[in-house]
């Protein structure tokens, strides 16, 4: 038998599981999927919990509802990942020996890069809302808080779903105003980019949004420290910006596996072909999702496209034939925009997010890059797609490579 | 792209002041640039990122971050925030006559 090992169940990694088992022959190939934890997390939605629309019974469901009949499945830290000799070590010295490896393993934040971070001041009014914690955290915190200054800061590129900052403080915005103390809160979003985005036409139609809203923006501001006994955030070249409270985007970083094993980058994210999904370093390891070195956006959406792409690839690799699929670094955001609006934005490697109608040219129902009632649906709708239809790898009726249809250039 | 005059020859450059063939590139020429970004003169500090920069460039074909050089010893963050005052990502990747350095997304 030959076997197919698949590191991480989160959302990249229980797709790939499901697509690949649908189609690889049971007579020929064995498959095992392995991750730590038993939970899987329903990432998008810990935007809503710090203003009580979520809880955390709301994102949790057991992973293994999502894996198909006849798949080996282990709950166990990995240890290491031995490439030179095709096998994978568990906690505990288990060997796990494969013929492909597809590594899914993600990437999580790491608040104890930025100094003063993770001490006096951490879960006290000091928050991140990338981890359930966090958001629940924050979500207590925010019950009680009568008002002062709420800083946002994303402390270095690249993050996990690069549009969550901006709903966080859209979502502020009206909570805010919702509370009746929208006037006692001055909000303010701290990034090392250049403007409120990274794609230039989608940061300036953003850049309005924060100003129509009452955000200030603070471009190119790189965090350096956290003064948390005088609540400053103190960027490399000595500015320091007062908060009351800070919410952090705290530094992205691929798993401790993957620089235990060797074989990441110094954010121990994964060296990959951008378009074959094929690890640059061995041709029988395959990376998906967040991950990743790509210079696409870490979220599920592109994940899912990703997916679609990385099953033909793994199909021509097994026939020893090319790899004819080109990931075209295809992603798909609903930013939720706060008083039951939200936009969309569609967008890839080469082409920036554009206005238009999406997915059916001319007709919508969604629009791009314009706020609508709408977009909002589709963001709340997609938690029901993201359970049934996503994760089990079912087809979704948005094509994996982006089209220029209904957009305006 | 535009030519420009830069330490007595002519170079072409994009909008933004990149050179657009980092070959051309010299220690004259840095210097010049750097002027022109407001740090004068270019010490051996500078010098040596600059090298550093320029050859993961050749071998990788991308600037490294400044993660990395901290990583690898080659500067501690907070120095080079200091030898390329106001983002040293993009002004050192100038100096150095590389690419203005991919965004993120």
């Amino acid at each position: 038998m030959k076997k197919l090992l698949i590191l991480g169940a989160g959302t990249a990694g229980t797709m790939m599981l499901n697509k690949m088992e649908s189609v690889l022959d049971k007579e020929e190939w064995d498959i095992t999927i392995v991750d730590q934890y038993e939970t899987h997390y329903y990432q998008p939605g810990f935007l809503f919990i710090p203003f009580g629309i979520y809880n955390r019974r709301d994102v949790i469901k057991p992973k293994r509802d999502f894996f198909p009949p006849g798949v080996n499945v282990i709950f166990s830290k990995i240890d290491l990942i031995e490439a030179d000799k095709n096998q994978v070590i568990l906690d505990g010295g288990k060997v796990l020996p494969y013929d492909i490896l597809l590594v899914a393993t993600g990437t999580k934040i790491n608040p104890g890069e930025t100094d003063g971070m993770m001490e006096g001041g951490w879960h006290k009014n000091i928050f991140d809302f990338y981890t359930v914690e966090g958001a629940v955290a924050l979500q207590q915190f925010l019950k009680y808080w009568e008002g002062g200054k709420m800083v946002l800061n994303i402390v270095e590129m690249p993050i996990k779903c690069p549009v969550a900052p901006l709903e966080f403080v859209f979502l502020a915005d009206w909570w805010f105003t919702e509370q009746g103390i929208r006037d006692k809160v001055e909000i303010e979003f701290v990034t090392p980019l250049p403007g409120a985005f990274t794609k230039p036409k989608a940061s300036k139609v953003f850049g309005e949004f924060l100003n129509k809203k009452g955000v200030s923006l603070t471009p190119e501001f790189s965090a350096g420290r956290v003064d948390w006994e005088n609540n400053k955030l103190v960027s490399w070249d000595e500015t320091s910006i007062d908060y009351d409270l800070l919410v952090t985007i705290p530094t992205n970083m691929g798993d401790d596996l993957i620089a235990r094993s060797g074989l990441g980058d110094e954010l121990n994210f994964i060296p990959t072909d951008k378009f074959t999904l094929q690890s640059q370093a061995n041709d029988n390891i395959f990376v998906i999702g967040d991950a990743t070195n790509l210079p696409s956006s870490k979220a599920g959406s592109v994940a899912h496209f990703q997916a679609d792409i990385l099953q033909d690839n793994l199909l021509s690799y097994i026939d020893g034939k090319p790899l004819k699929g080109k990931f075209d670094g295809h992603a798909n955001c609903y930013i939720e925009s706060g008083f039951g609006k939200g936009i969309l934005i569609d967008f890839n490697y080469d082409t920036e997010p554009l206005p238009g109608k999406f997915p059916l040219p001319g007709v919508g129902p969604f629009s791009l890059l314009e706020e609508t009632r709408m977009n909002h649906y589709g963001k709340m709708m997609f938690r029901w797609m993201y359970w049934n239809l996503l994760l089990k790898g079912a087809e979704l009726p948005i094509e994996s490579h982006m089209l220029m249809a209904g957009k305006r250039a | 792209m535009t030519t420009k005059e830069l330490a007595g020859i002519s170079v072409d450059v994009d909008a933004e002041g990149f050179l657009t063939d980092h070959k051309v590139w010299n220690l004259d020429l840095a210097a010049a640039i750097a002027k022109e970004e407001g740090i004068d003169p270019l010490t051996d500090r500078h010098v040596d990122v600059l090298n550093f920069m320029r050859k993961e460039f050749e071998e990788n074909g991308t600037a490294p971050s400044i993660r990395k050089m901290n990583k690898l010893n080659v500067v501690p963050t907070k120095e080079l925030y200091a030898l390329f005052p106001g983002g040293p990502a993009k002004k050192a990747a100038k100096i150095a006559g590389l690419g203005k350095p991919q965004g993120c997304i």
